[in-house]
C-alpha cells in the first residue's frame, strides 16, 4: 500500500510539533512534505527575546536541525510559500510552481504581527518583533543608532524594549493604556512592573496614541494624538498579533478570527487540519506556545486513527521573560462583582500577589516579585480546585510535591517544550537522573523559559524520595551528589589524600570521575594539604600537565616569566634566539605584558625551556598569572608610587601559586590606572602616601569592575592584604570560579569583614606561606626529570613498512 | 589494491604512563594510545571528530577520554562520541606479547 501523503504548510513550532507527535505514533506510515516561508529549520520563537537580550544565539534556538528532517525522511522546502490549495483534487501549489498532492493537509501558518496602519509605517527603520529577520535587524540598528521607540507595552513590547536596552539603545515604550501589560496584569501589578523597569532604564509614555511615524525615507520620530512628538531612529511595533488566515480564507476554508477547528483540529473541509496560533477552537485563538502541544497530540491521534476525546482547550499562564523581573499571571485577571480576592501587597519589597475566587473556586491569579506559587495556582485552576485547597497547601511545606504527585501522567510540566509529567518520571527512573540539570539535558524540560524548574525539582523529589535533596545544592559534577563544601569537609575529616581515594570513599557514580571533578579534587587536595599532597598529573588538564598552552592545531605556546612586565636586553636576545632556532610560528605581546612564542611543537618544549633558562610564566594555568604594571614614579610625570617595584614584589611572592581559577593582577601608580586594575582579580592603586587594594574585577567573559577592599599605607601592608585575600579565595571559592564571580556571590562586605580581623589575616598568611613553600618551578623541573620527559613529551614514531 | 594489516611494535607496556595518552605516528597515521587505570591498552584515531583536537592529550577517566579542545567525551573502547555530542573515531586493535605492545594498522 502506498504511504499516505501529509503536507504541512508552515515550518514553525506548532506544525512541526504535530508532525513529531505523528512520528511518535506511526514513524513509517506517512510520506511527509513541509513548506515554510522562513529560510530556517524549525526554531523556538519564544526564545527570540532572549536572543535580543543577548542571553543566547540564533543558532542555539533551533529546535529541529536540518538533519532531523533528513533522518525522518521529511521533504522540507524552506523559503517556499504555498499560494494555492485545491480542496477538490487535494493538492497545493507553491510560489515556486511546485505542485504537491496530499491525503491530509495541516495548516500551521501561525500569526502575523499586527502593524498599525499609521502614516509612515512603511518607512525604513520600522519593524515588528516576530522572527529571526526582525531580531537581526534590531541588533544591526543598535550598532548604528541610539534612540529606539517601542509601540506597545505588552509582553512582547517589554521584552523587545529590554533587549534594545541591553544592546545599548535608549528606549521609549509607548503604550495606549494607562498601565503596562493590561491584558495579563491588574493595575497594582502593572504599576509595580513599571517602577521596576524604569529602574532598569526604560522610559514610558502611557496613554499615548501614535498618529504618525515621521521622517523622509528613514524614520526620525513619532507624533502622538495630543500633538507631542519624540525622536526615534528605530520603531518597533509590538501591539499584538493576528492569526495568519489569508490562505485559508482565500480558499474558502471557514474562518472566524482563526481557522475554525473541532476538538480533533479538523477544519470544516475534509482532510484539512489547522493547528497553533492560526486555529480557532471553541471561539478561542491562542497566541502562546503551551496549547500547541496538546493540540498537536489531538491532531496526531486523529490522523493516526487512535481513539481520543480530543482537545478541550487550555488554561494559560504568562510569564515575562525579562531578567530581574518576576511576573506571573493566569486565568482571570481583573476583579468584578462576582469575584473575591485574596491579596498581599508588600510595597517595601516589591511583592504583590492576588488570587481571584469565584463561587469558592480559584479562577485566576496575578503574581509580582515572588512567583513561586505560580505553577501551583495554574494547576489548581486547571483541575477546578476549591480555594480551601490552596489555602491549606500554603500551610504545609511539601505542597509542591503533593501537587506534582496529584498530576496525571500526560499533564504538561514544561509548556515551552511540551514535556509531560510521565515523560520526565520515565527519564528519571530509566536513566537514573537526580538533578534538574540532568532532566533538562535528557528531556528538554525547563530548557526554554525556565518557569517549570521548580516543578521539575518537585517531580524529582516526588520520584526519588529521600535520595533527592530539594534545595538543589550545586554538586561538583554529575559524578557525585556532593557539593564542593561537603567534599572538602569529608577530605579533612577522613584524611583523604588521593583523587581516586576521594571518589571511592565518597561513593562516586563513575569509576574515575570526569574532566570536571578530577581537576577540582586535585586542586582541593593540594589546597588542604600543600606540603604533603603529591599533585596528580593525570588529573590535570593538558596545559597544566605539560606546562604550556595547547593551541587549536595541537602546537603549544610558551610564555616566560617577566616580573611586572619588565624585561632586559639579555632575556630578549635569548627569546629571539629560541624563536629562530625552533622556528616558532609567531612572537606576540600578550595582554598581561608578556611575550608569547606560538606554534611550538610539543617535543621542542623542554629544549626551549632549557635554552631560555627563564621561569615559567604560568600563562597556561589556573594560578597566579601576571602582575601588569604602569611605569610609575621612576619615569612617569604623574606617578605617585613605585608601581613597578610593588608589582614585581607581588609577582615574585605569589608566582606559581595554584588558585581556583586564573588570577590576573595589576599595579598602577595613580588613579589613571594605566595597568587597568579596575578589571583585574587584584588591582593595586598607588596614591600619594597610600595604596588601594581592589578585588574581584574581570575584563573577560564576566565584565566586572573591581571593588575597593582596603586602603593601606605601606607596601608591606599591600602584600599582607593581597596574601590574605588570595588565600581566603583559595579556601572558599569553587574550583573554576573567578574572583569576580566569587566576590559577587559572597559579597565584598563579607570579604572585607573576614579580612579586617588581624588574627584571621595572620592565619591566612601563615597557610599561604605553607602553600608557597611547596611551589616548584615547573620548567626547570621538567627539563631535568628523565621519566617526565619520556612519558609526557616524547612521541612514538614508527615509519611504515618497518614490520 | 588490497590493503595489508600491519602489526607495528610501538613500545613496552610497562613504559606507557598510566591514565594518560601517547601520540604514536605510524607512517602518516596519527594514533592515540591510552593505558587505562585497569592496565589495558587501547588505540584510537588521534583526532576528535569535532575540530580535530589531539585526543592523546585528553584527560582519561575510566574508559573515556575528554578532548582537550572542547571537552567532547569519547570512548577509547569503541571510539564512540558520548551524548550530547555525536560521532565516532576509528579504533585500532592492540596486541601485547611479552610486554611488547603492537598496534594493528
Amino acid at each position: 500500500m502506498p504511504k499516505q501523503k501529509i503536507v504541512l504548510i508552515g515550518n514553525g513550532m506548532a506544525g512541526i510539533r504535530a508532525i513529531e507527535e505523528i512520528l511518535k505514533r506511526k514513524p513509517d506510515a506517512f510520506d511527509i512534505t513541509v513548506f515554510g516561508t522562513e529560510p530556517y529549520p524549525n526554531y523556538n520563537r519564544i526564545q527570540l527575546s532572549k536572543v535580543l537580550q543577548g542571553d543566547t544565539d540564533v543558532q542555539d534556538i533551533t529546535l529541529n536541525e536540518w538533519q532531523w528532517y533528513e533522518d525522518n525522511n521529511i521533504r522540507l522546502y524552506p523559503g517556499e510559500t504555498v499560494i494555492e490549495i485545491d480542496k477538490k483534487n487535494q493538492f497545493v501549489l507553491t510560489d515556486k510552481d511546485r505542485k504537491e498532492p496530499y491525503d491530509k493537509l495541516i495548516i500551521a501558518t501561525g500569526s502575523n504581527p499586527f502593524m498599525l496602519p499609521l502614516p509612515g509605517a512603511d518607512k525604513e527603520g520600522v519593524t515588528a518583533f516576530r522572527d529571526i529577520k526582525d531580531c537581526e535587524m534590531m541588533m544591526d540598528y543598535s550598532k548604528k543608532y541610539k534612540k529606539a521607540a517601542v509601540i506597545g507595552g505588552g509582553l512582547l513590547g517589554l521584552e523587545a524594549a529590554r533587549g534594545l536596552l541591553n544592546l545599548g539603545m535608549e528606549v521609549d515604550v509607548i503604550h495606549i493604556a494607562d498601565y503596562l501589560m493590561e491584558r495579563q496584569l491588574d493595575r497594582d501589578a502593572g504599576n509595580l512592573l513599571k517602577q521596576e523597569l524604569e529602574k532598569q532604564g526604560m522610559n514610558f509614555l502611557l496613554e499615548k496614541q501614535t498618529v504618525e511615524i515621521t521622517g523622509r525615507n528613514h524614520v526620525t520620530g513619532l507624533r502622538f494624538k495630543d500633538g507631542s512628538k519624540i525622536k526615534a531612529d528605530l520603531v518597533v511595533m509590538a501591539v499584538g498579533i493576528k492569526p495568519n488566515v489569508a490562505l485559508a480564507k482565500e480558499h474558502e476554508i471557514p474562518v472566524n478570527r482563526g481557522i475554525v477547528v473541532n476538538d480533533h483540529m479538523e477544519t470544516e473541509v475534509p482532510n484539512i487540519y489547522a493547528v497553533g496560533e492560526c486555529a480557532e477552537h471553541r471561539q478561542m485563538v491562542y497566541g502562546l506556545v503551551a496549547p500547541l502541544y496538546e493540540q498537536g497530540q489531538a491532531l496526531a491521534k486523529h490522523i493516526c486513527d487512535q481513539a481520543d476525546e480530543g482537545y478541550k482547550g487550555s488554561v494559560l499562564s504568562t510569564q515575562l521573560k525579562v531578567s530581574g523581573v518576576d511576573v506571573f499571571s493566569t486565568g482571570k485577571i481583573l476583579d468584578d462583582e462576582s469575584t473575591k480576592a485574596i491579596k498581599m501587597y508588600d510595597d517595601w519589597r516589591g511583592i504583590y500577589q492576588k488570587v481571584l475566587v469565584e463561587e469558592g473556586k480559584i479562577t485566576g491569579a496575578v503574581l509580582f516579585g515572588d512567583t513561586k506559587d505560580g505553577n501551583k495556582l495554574l494547576s489548581l485552576i486547571k483541575k477546578g480546585a476549591d480555594v480551601e485547597e490552596y489555602l491549606e497547601s500554603g500551610q504545609t511545606e511539601e505542597s509542591g510535591v503533593d501537587l506534582v504527585a496529584s498530576m496525571s501522567d500526560d499533564e504538561l510540566i514544561c509548556g515551552c517544550n511540551g514535556v509531560s509529567k510521565g515523560a520526565i518520571v520515565e527519564a528519571i527512573n530509566n536513566q537514573g537522573l537526580t538533578t534538574v540539570e540532568q532532566v533538562k539535558g535528557c528531556t528538554n524540560a525547563s530548557r526554554s523559559c525556565g518557569t517549570c524548574k521548580s516543578l521539575v525539582s518537585d517531580l524529582l523529589e516526588c520520584t526519588l524520595g529521600d535520595e533527592y535533596s530539594a534545595d538543589q545544592k550545586e554538586t561538583i559534577c554529575s559524578c557525585t551528589t556532593l557539593s564542593r563544601d561537603e567534599v572538602i569537609e569529608e577530605i579533612k575529616e577522613k584524611g583523604l589524600t588521593h583523587v581516586r581515594e576521594v571518589m571511592n570513599v565518597l561513593g562516586w557514580k563513575t569509576e574515575e570521575g570526569c574532566s570536571k571533578c578530577k581537576p577540582a579534587i586535585n586542586y582541593y587536595l593540594g589546597m588542604i594539604n600543600p606540603s604533603e599532597y603529591e599533585d596528580e598529573r593525570e588529573s590535570r588538564f593538558v596545559n597544566e600537565r605539560l606546562h604550556a598552552n595547547i593551541q587549536n592545531n595541537g602546537t603549544y605556546s610558551v610564555v616566560p616569566r617577566m616580573y611586572g612586565g619588565v624585561t632586559n636586553s639579555n632575556d630578549l636576545r635569548k627569546i629571539a634566539d629560541v624563536a629562530d632556532k625552533y622556528e616558532v610560528g609567531m612572537i606576540k605581546v600578550t595582554g598581561g605584558q608578556r611575550i608569547d612564542l606560538l606554534g611550538v611543537k610539543k617535543e621542542d618544549l623542554p629544549n626551549i625551556w632549557a635554552d631560555l633558562d627563564m621561569p615559567s610564566g604560568h600563562a597556561y594555568a589556573k594560578s597566579v598569572r601576571t602582575v601588569k604594571t604602569c611605569v610609575g614614579e621612576n619615569f612617569c610625570r604623574f606617578g605617585t608610587q613605585d608601581s613597578i617595584g610593588m608589582g614585581i614584589d607581588i609577582e615574585k611572592k605569589f608566582e606559581g601559586l595554584y588558585t581556583p581559577h586564573k588570577v590576573k593582577m595589576g599595579v598602577s601608580a595613580c588613579p589613571r590606572n594605566c595597568a587597568e586594575g579596575g578589571i583585574k582579580d587584584v588591582g593595586v592603586l598607588g596614591l600619594d602616601g597610600a595604596w588601594e587594594v581592589h578585588v574581584g574585577g574581570n575584563g573577560g567573559t564576566d565584565l566586572r569592575q573591581a571593588e575597593l577592599l582596603f586602603k593601606v599605607k605601606t607596601q608591606e601592608e599591600v602584600l599582607e592584604m593581597v596574601g590574605a585575600f588570595l588565600q581566603y579565595y583559595r579556601e572558599s571559592a569553587n574550583y573554576l570560579e573567578r574572583t569576580s564571580a566569587w566576590v559577587e556571590r559572597v559579597g565584598i562586605e563579607h570579604v572585607r569583614e573576614v579580612l579586617s580581623d588581624k588574627e584571621t589575616r595572620d592565619e591566612l598568611n601563615e597557610r599561604m606561606d605553607e602553600a608557597l613553600a611547596a611551589v616548584q618551578e615547573p620548567w626547570s623541573e621538567a627539563v631535568k626529570n628523565e621519566t617526565l620527559l619520556k612519558e609526557l613529551y616524547e612521541k612514538v614514531n614508527v615509519p611504515t613498512g618497518s614490520n | 589494491m588490497e590493503k595489508m594489516v600491519q602489526r607495528v611494535p610501538i613500545g613496552k607496556l610497562s613504559e606507557f604512563p598510566e591514565r594518560l595518552g601517547k601520540t604514536v605516528n605510524v607512517g602518516s597515521k596519527e594514533i592515540a594510545v591510552f593505558k587505562l587505570g585497569s592496565g589495558k591498552i587501547h588505540a584510537i584515531e588521534n583526532s576528535c571528530p569535532h575540530k580535530g583536537g589531539v585526543l592523546a592529550e585528553g584527560m582519561v577517566s575510566g574508559e573515556h577520554v575528554f578532548c582537550p579542545m572542547h571537552d567532547w567525551k569519547i570512548s577509547v573502547i569503541d571510539g564512540n562520541v558520548q551524548e550530547p555530542d555525536e560521532g565516532c573515531v576509528q579504533t585500532f586493535k592492540v596486541e601485547i606479547e611479552n610486554d611488547q605492545v603492537y598496534v594493528l594498522v
